[in-house]
């Protein structure tokens, strides 16, 4: 009864707050010519943007032509391109130790060595569970749930979960040490560090993938499978030739969103290994982070002039994407 | 390999259990152990006291050592069995302990001391959950300001990321007009950008715009999502015109046609949208820390992060605060998960 | 009395001192100290702040506690958009040194700063030329080798006597590690400053007169060598240098769960080692070990300290000078078990609130900072300090690991701190 009550206040409120812009709105109708009308509605939105987007991103370029420590722009001495000059001077590029700004190329190496890793794999496992819960399981609500959970997590918590589990006198080892085995420093190698980002970054996202490619799935017309069936096609080639192909857009969102996320990863490997061993997880965002906001002298322009480089290969990579994707849309027409 | 590929095709089986169900079930029940499992044992973990955190291997519930109050001694004292020499079997507590060699009593018999070296004896645990951990964190702040924060910022924030986001994808999808376009790509290019690196000169932009230590200095720099703009915009396309174009020879206005027709049809976009901000605004850390410098304008999580000293992690606390962060999301998750994973599956595919 | 003055002047009098005080409450000052607690730094504070503002209604103080890295990363962002806490609890003074207010003229008796807490005053000065009262620190600290006594006499190892080499310690540890099954005779805190003390100790200088000081010196170089090698041969517990990539990580856990049997820490560690170590097992403080340079540990310690941006100078200065008088200093110290920065109190015994063990490790530290030695002190004022520390931490780390080589790690420590040093004086 009251609920009733509280939802029809609520129902009322609502419409009369949105019935606000009515008379303006129609003003504006009138008065302005078609195509203006759509600013109207980016407008407002388009307006935040600008001045939390934009805006701070021009300061970052010019920052990026600016040295010093101070943090007002309008208090540090420009240099023009030195910022780029030092990240990219090396001798040789393969070999971090031979660069100015060892820490910048370890950090693209690393980082792109966990982006080929991480979205194949992510992509794999997203796949292969998303096939298993198409499949008719009992309590598959509960699995797709348990799957998901991660994804609501904040990187910060997802980070201690597993620094807990993974800690020398983690539950991990115990169970190591209960089978008879040595307990591991799993974050003190450089190897297995790298690995776990990339576990840990998989078991954090991959339920949302997941989703996606399972929606994918259902999405396949029963009666292509049922064709299919008639004609006794071996369930590999039904696989390669009907799900895979009419999956494939579904899979395209996975790739690209995993490969801007893992560019971009830096939360959770900042809380669970802090870039180490050595520079061994230490990633490019990682990197910007440290040297212009946590060291102790911090180098804004520096590292300003690194997130310019990072956001031109974002930018390349979603520019090729975008190209497959429209070359695929057009084709099917 | 021809099962292994019926285990990939197959949707849904065909009455039998064969090897390929037992197999998916085992990936599953596996596959959710891993999962849910650390978390689990997180929790757990965090109702141990800091000395039971320490030990090795570590213990699946949490534990204390007992102790007893003997006579004439005023506090308590810690019990021991011990497991080797003329007392072995017996349960004894220590009064003091010197070097290798500790003092004990008999609690029946208190008068009598007898010396045991200290590696002939193990504690008496028992099972004890140590409530201090949350007990202490929750006297330290004042937990309720701290959470009115946090769902002030999270509920402002999505209602109007849900409006402004819904606009911008309203005209976006159903408007043609001159940079339509660009606008759109401008929008999309800035999911590149990692917050990370645009930290200080935001902090900057909202000190000249007097949003820093007040809640809108959180609220406004996250409302205009381009996820939210993408995926709604997406979803709106997928609305046949026809409906607009009936409702305009209705005469209805723009902007009457905007809430009133397209808003109720991509309410499960919307809904999705709704979780994403929920979720993003309540685990949000970096930024709130940076624009929020007093405490009284603190959200949970950088209320509950603030005892962390310079040298100094005390893990009890840092898991106790952890659970408390994810028990909300956790909670709602669980009443709403059919909706949220149904949700993110449909308007995420489209 | 009151009855005898007419009844006139007794109301005039009451109502001029309600609206005085009204009045007085509406221009209170309003101070924000942004706090972060080692162990109880803040909430003691409060306590004090609290007792301060009954005595002074027109000054309210709001004491903001935070974590120690959003003082670190976030405060100097709003201090350079004006719009910074008045005092903020800071143990890096360098990153905020253009921001700080000279207390001089607002004190009530700079002189008393001057001799009560001179040789500190100077951590928070940009350089020689520099005579500002910029703060109070908290506390004093001093590094230490923390002894895990139970483990030196299972294995009938002497604990290292006063004088005894690095070389030395690591013997005996190594020999205790293996008589006892302890996976690691030693373990360092993960930072620059720790290191710090055993490299002045075995003859780093640091500084040089002329130019960026090219701290790789001899002395540095042999006790890196030692360090890296005792990391590898499992002397030292190397998870706590290499299992992070940047930043400070202490071994406390280790220490406190009987994996180490020396701790090479600090005074800070006290009310941690009371609380968490309990009957676990017996601890000591040891006499800092020695080498060619001497026998020191390093001076630390964090600071409250005044920024330009204040609207109420007097006031925070009125503040700051309430609790660095000597009584109250005193409780102060008392209630957060902390060493005095204050001279004169180093001297007395204070009555600390503590065990037996506590009591012994208190007086112990207090001895070994009675011995630091000079350079020490000038190190950890020096404004580049931190950058030095950090370098150190951080090459030294990859050194161990072995992504790199000793020789590369030294020229790395020096290019980064030449580097950081341009940075900064680039104008």
């Amino acid at each position: 009864m009251i609920g009733t009550i509280a939802s029809q206040a609520a129902g009322r409120l609502y419409a009369a707050v949105m019935n606000l812009p009515e008379r303006p709105m129609r003003w504006a109708q009138g008065h302005l010519p078609d195509g203006r009308l759509g600013w109207l509605f980016v407008g407002p939105n388009l307006a935040i943007f600008a001045v939390f987007t934009f805006l701070p991103i021009i300061v970052d370029f010019y920052y990026a032509g600016t040295g010093g420590t101070n943090l007002l722009p309008t208090e540090r001495p420009w240099v023009g391109l030195e910022n780029f000059a030092s990240l990219l001077a090396c001798k040789d590029y393969f070999e971090p130790n031979s660069c100015v700004r060892d820490q910048f190329w370890y950090a693209i190496w690393n980082t792109v060595k966990f982006v080929a890793l991480q979205v194949a794999l992510m992509l794999a496992f997203s796949l292969v569970t998303a096939l298993v819960l198409n499949r008719k399981i009992i309590g598959r609500g509960f699995f797709r749930a348990a799957f998901f959970y991660p994804v609501l997590l904040s990187p910060v918590v997802v980070a201690l979960i597993w620094k807990w589990v993974l800690q020398r006198d983690g539950v991990l080892n115990a169970a190591f040490v209960g089978a008879g085995l040595q307990p591991v420093e799993w974050l003190l190698s450089a190897r297995s560090a790298f690995g776990w980002t990339v576990f840990v970054s998989i078991w954090a996202h991959m339920g949302f993938y997941t989703l996606i490619l399972l929606a994918g799935l259902q999405a396949i017309p029963a009666d292509i499978y049922e064709a299919a069936a008639m004609d006794a096609a071996p369930p590999l080639r039904v696989f390669r030739r009907i799900t895979l192909p009419l999956l494939m857009p579904s899979v395209l969102v996975v790739l690209v969103l995993g490969l801007i996320r893992a560019v971009q990863i830096f939360d959770e490997v900042y809380v669970l290994t802090g870039g180490g061993p050595g520079s061994a997880t230490t990633y490019l965002v990682e990197f910007i982070y440290n040297t212009g906001f946590s060291a102790q002298v911090r180098q804004y322009g520096l590292a300003a002039a690194a997130s310019l480089l990072l956001a031109g290969v974002l930018l390349v990579l979603t520019l090729i994407q975008l190209r497959g994707m429209r070359a695929k849309g057009s084709s099917r027409g | 390999m021809d099962r292994l590929a019926r285990l990939l095709t197959a949707t849904r089986g065909r009455g039998r259990m064969d090897w390929t169900d037992w197999a998916s079930y085992l990936y599953l029940v596996l596959g959710t152990l891993l999962m849910l499992g650390p978390v689990v044992w997180l929790a757990l973990s965090s109702l141990k006291s800091p000395s039971g955190l320490i030990e090795f291997p570590p213990t699946l519930l949490p534990q204390e050592q007992v102790r007893v109050a003997v006579p004439t001694y005023p506090a308590p004292l810690p019990l021991y069995r011990i497991t080797e020499g003329d007392h072995a079997g017996q349960t004894l507590a220590e009064v003091r302990k010197i070097g290798l060699q500790a003092t004990m009593v008999d609690p029946a018999a208190p008068e009598t001391p007898i010396r045991v070296p200290i590696d002939a004896r193990t504690k008496v645990m028992r099972l004890h959950a140590a409530w201090d951990n949350y007990g202490d964190l929750l006297q330290k702040f004042d937990f309720g300001r701290y959470l009115w924060n946090s769902v002030f910022i999270t509920t402002v924030a999505t209602l109007i990321t849900l409006l402004l986001n819904s606009m911008a994808a309203f005209a976006l999808s159903k408007y043609r007009f001159a940079g339509r376009d660009p606008v759109f790509l401008l929008m999309l290019a800035t999911l590149m950008i990692p917050p990370t690196i645009i930290l200080v000169p935001n902090y900057l932009i909202a000190a000249v715009l007097g949003l820093t230590d007040n809640p809108w200095g959180v609220i406004w720099p996250a409302v205009a999502t381009p996820t939210g703009v993408f995926l709604l915009r997406q979803y709106m396309l997928t609305l046949p015109d026809d409906l607009l174009e009936a409702a305009r020879m209705d005469n209805a206005s723009e902007w009457r046609i905007y809430w009133r027709i397209v808003l109720p049809l991509s309410k499960p976009a919307l809904a999705v949208l709704a979780i994403f901000s929920v979720m993003w605004r309540w685990n949000e850390f970096l930024w709130p820390m940076v624009v929020l410098g007093r405490s009284e304008s603190f959200t949970l999580p950088l209320a509950l992060n603030s005892f962390q000293g310079e040298l100094t992690t005390q893990w009890n606390y840092l898991l106790a605060m952890t659970v408390v962060t994810l028990v909300p999301v956790t909670v709602i998750f669980a009443l709403l998960q059919r909706h949220i994973t149904q949700g993110i599956a449909s308007a995420g595919v489209k | 009395m009151l009855a005898d003055l007419p009844l006139r002047i007794t109301l005039a009098a009451a109502t001029l001192a309600a609206f005085g005080g009204i009045a007085v409450k509406a221009e209170a000052a309003d101070i924000r100290i942004a706090c972060y607690s080692d162990g109880n730094e803040c909430p003691a504070t409060k306590i004090l702040a609290e007792r301060f503002m009954k005595d002074n209604a027109d000054i309210h103080i709001t004491i903001d506690e935070m974590p120690y890295k959003q003082i670190l990363e976030s405060v100097p962002v709003q201090l350079a958009a004006g719009n910074g806490p008045d005092i903020a609890r800071v143990s890096d003074f360098g990153q905020v040194a253009s921001y700080q207010l000279d207390l001089t003229p607002y004190l009530k008796d700079p002189a008393y700063w001057q001799t009560a807490y001179g040789p500190v005053l100077d951590w928070m000065r940009t350089g020689p030329d520099d005579h500002g009262i910029y703060g109070l620190m908290t506390q004093l600290t001093v590094s230490a080798p923390i002894v895990n006594k139970t483990l030196f006499d299972q294995a009938g190892v002497p604990i290292p006597a006063k004088g005894a080499t690095w070389d030395d310690w690591a013997v005996a540890t190594a020999k205790v590690a293996k008589a006892t099954k302890t996976p690691f005779g030693m373990a360092w805190d993960r930072s620059g400053a720790r290191f710090s003390g055993p490299a002045i100790s075995e003859g780093a200088k640091f500084f040089y007169s002329a130019g960026h000081p090219p701290m790789v010196d001899n002395g540095f170089k042999s006790m890196a060598a030692k360090f890296v090698k005792w990391n590898q041969d499992g002397t030292v517990d190397k998870d706590v240098w290499v299992s992070t990539g940047g930043g400070y990580r202490d071994a406390f856990e280790e220490f406190a769960n009987g994996k180490i049997a020396v701790y090479l820490s600090g005074s800070w560690q006290l009310a941690r080692l009371q609380k968490q170590i309990g009957e676990g097992f017996e601890w000591v403080i040891g006499d800092a070990p020695c080498g060619a340079g001497g026998c020191t540990g390093m001076p630390g310690g964090a600071g409250f300290v005044a920024f330009k941006g204040t609207k109420s100078p007097k006031e925070v200065a009125r503040f700051l000078d309430y609790l660095a008088s000597e009584p109250v200093y005193a409780e102060w110290m008392v209630m957060t078990s902390n060493l005095p920065a204050n001279l004169d109190l180093q001297k007395k015994k204070l009555d600390y609130k503590l065990t037996p063990a506590g009591i012994a490790a208190m007086a112990q530290f207090q001895a070994n900072a009675a011995t630091l030695s000079p350079l020490a002190y000038k190190l950890q004022g020096s404004a580049m300090s931190r950058p030095m520390f950090n370098a150190t931490v951080d090459r030294i780390s990859q050194a161990i690991s072995g992504q790199i080589t000793l020789d590369q790690a030294y020229e790395r420590i020096t290019s980064d701190v030449a580097d950081a040093a341009a940075a900064k004086n680039r104008k």
